[in-house]
């Protein structure tokens, strides 16, 4: 922006008695500044609508009932996702059924149980920073954690001959919820913080206990808004990448996992394999892949935007 | 979650009685919270115990000075410096793409978008962060390269900093205008309008009042996307390349910490040997960077908020 061609610029060592004769200009500047952030701000919007479209064009060319049915191949006409879903599945499974206790058990010590003191805001601080930790060392934790079942020193948890979980959908899901374990928290915790006072009053009003408060008054109030950061946090472990890439699921896996124990793959991982073979065939494979996962991630948004807008509206009941 | 099925009233009397079961319920709550600071102690634990088992056999300053890192190789160099600085390029890089645009994008959202606007683009914004981070690197290795490669440097080779940087860039947009928003916003009505009362224009008010306002939160911002965009690693690992290189140059194959740690865990370096504790140390080095980064960031925040509540 410059000023120099602006006649009233020079009449500016007045000081203050310029400010009329200057409105044009200040007029203009302004005008200049909220295109330029409008323009900021629509510079990501364009970035992700080319993003989108970039994988929309090669994300439908092996779209088929096989892409779904198949394991991965060599031959890209036959390769498929079947591994990948069934992993992403078990591993998203256990690691929904691990962390909604755990993290609603958490948020609920916090907000009704815990005495303002410095362990409780040592805790706090503490899931913070946890949040804030890189995956990738979350990855270096499961690995030794729960694949080896030790922390480098003194001996392995074993039974028998397996020490640890191995690489399998356990070690991926137990890395998966300790990884998310602070966004549940922290969304849970928000939801326990909304329910008004009033309610836990009128319930020790009555007699109740303080569990039996929490259990049948606060926990079912907050539970939309529980459920809503529940499915927010699970959204965001169906996408790591590489946390389980440490914990060495497969990359090339031509089965289905039956148990927990079982070695696996995921939907990020096998697209990331198909992303690092030089054909474009199998970039076009990638983009597929990319498609059922981000259709995934946009349907639980979805259900978890539908959760929040009926908590909306029960809650102005 | 009823765990008994028994009247209230008996539920009751028995509860007065002794509230053994209260308490109960208090411990297995507190076990729960305590998962998250067991959490802490395992991660540095354990890149304590393998990282210094790593410095007892190279010393520290062959580490931390030394610049060829070539763990792998017949001769071998474990100077951790390419990796730092690839690191750094890529995060500084991408605060580079994200500061401005995600400062423009919160500026915009508090100050001139309609509640109508705000109510589109915010979750839009937000959008950005919510894409896997292997979709990222899928777009800059497919559309963002090829892209720079036909347009602005043929010379390059398919894998460049550049593109991860600018992917990485976008990913981070959203937490410097989330939070920048959120700071741009806490600051109090009364401020603008007296701003506004002596005669300044709304720009005036925005560059000069509400922004040195919110300063500490912005700043708080972009300390926590760059420790974002430091810890970043599939983008970088799909993107940049996987050669050490001790450059500032984007055009370039960078390495990453973070791509080093992928790409050790991909090959079969057996457990146990000295290559495999790199990833270890290289761990720890990260993990310290980004806790630093962290824990300033959420200072800053926490002084802000005194300021204004």
């Amino acid at each position: 922006m410059s000023s120099e061609n602006n006649p009233s610029r020079v009449r500016s060592g007045l000081g203050s008695s310029d400010f009329r004769t200057n409105l044009a200009f200040r007029h203009l500047k302004g005008r200049m500044f909220y295109l330029l952030c409008l323009f900021g701000s629509l510079v990501g919007i364009l970035l992700l609508v080319t993003l989108i479209n970039d994988i929309r064009q090669d994300g439908f060319s092996y779209m088929s009932k096989h892409f779904f049915t198949n394991f991965p191949s060599r031959k890209p006409e036959i390769a498929g996702f079947h591994g990948a879903i069934m992993g992403t599945l078990w591993v998203m499974g256990i690691v929904a059924i691990t962390s909604f206790p755990i993290g609603v058990g958490a948020a609920l010590y916090l907000e009704e149980y815990a005495k303002r003191n410095k362990l409780t805001s040592l805790i706090q601080t503490n899931i913070s920073n946890l949040a804030g930790v890189p995956s990738i060392v979350f990855g270096i934790l499961g690995l030794q954690l729960f694949v080896r079942g030790t922390i480098g020193y003194g001996p392995a948890i074993c039974i028998g001959e397996q020490c640890g979980f191995g690489r399998s959908v356990m070690s991926g899901a137990l890395t998966l919820t300790l990884l998310i374990l602070p966004i549940v928290i922290v969304a849970a915790q928000e939801a326990i913080k909304s329910v008004p006072p009033s309610i836990r009053e009128a319930s020790y009003g009555v007699g109740a206990t303080k569990w039996q408060t929490v259990s049948s008054h606060v926990l079912p109030q907050a539970m939309p808004g529980i459920m809503t950061g529940m499915i927010l946090a699970l959204s965001r472990a169906i996408g790591e990448t590489a946390p389980i890439i440490m914990i060495g699921a497969l990359t090339f896996v031509a089965f289905r996992p039956e148990g927990p124990l079982d070695p696996f793959t995921a939907m990020p991982i096998q697209v990331l394999n198909w992303i690092s073979r030089p054909q474009a065939a199998f970039h076009d494979l990638a983009a597929t892949g990319i498609v059922v996962l981000l259709v995934t991630l946009l349907t639980m948004n979805t259900i978890a935007v539908l959760i929040r807008v009926k908590l909306g509206r029960s809650s102005s009941r | 979650m009823s765990y008994e099925s028994r009247p209230v009233s008996a539920r009751y009397r028995q509860n007065l009685r002794n509230n053994l079961g209260g308490r109960l319920i208090g411990i297995l709550l507190f076990l729960c919270a305590s998962v998250t600071v067991v959490t802490t102690i395992g991660i540095v634990a354990i890149l304590c115990i393998e990282g210094f088992s790593f410095f007892a056999e190279v010393s520290p300053i062959e580490f931390f000075t030394g610049t060829k890192w070539t763990p792998l190789f017949t001769s071998k160099g474990f100077g951790v410096l390419p990796l730092i600085s690839g690191t750094l390029l890529i995060g500084l890089g991408a605060a580079c793409v994200a500061l401005p645009l995600g400062t423009l994008t919160a500026i915009y959202l508090s100050e001139y978008a309609t509640p109508k606007i705000r109510s589109v683009l915010k979750p839009m914004v937000e959008v950005l962060s919510g894409i896997p981070t292997v979709v990222y690197g899928y777009f800059a290795l497919t559309f963002v390269s090829p892209f720079i490669k036909e347009y602005l440097y043929p010379e390059a080779g398919p894998y460049m900093a550049i593109s991860a940087i600018i992917v990485v860039g976008i990913m981070i947009v959203p937490i410097v205008a989330s939070i920048s928003d959120d700071a741009l916003r806490a600051v109090p009505r009364e401020l603008r309008e007296a701003a506004y009362g002596v005669g300044s224009s709304r720009l005036e008010v925005t560059t000069r009042v509400a922004f040195p306002a919110a300063l500490s939160g912005i700043i708080a911002s972009y300390i926590l996307a760059i420790s974002r965009a430091i810890g970043e690693t599939m983008a970088v690992t799909v993107a940049a390349g996987a050669r050490p290189n001790l450059t500032a140059n984007p055009l370039e194959a960078v390495q990453t910490m973070t791509a080093y740690i992928v790409s050790v865990s991909l090959g079969d370096t057996p457990h146990g040997t000295i290559e495999f504790k790199t990833i270890f140390a290289v761990g720890l080095t990260l993990f310290f960077m980004t806790l630093v980064m962290n824990v300033i960031s959420s200072r800053i925040t926490k002084r802000f908020r005194e300021v204004y509540d």
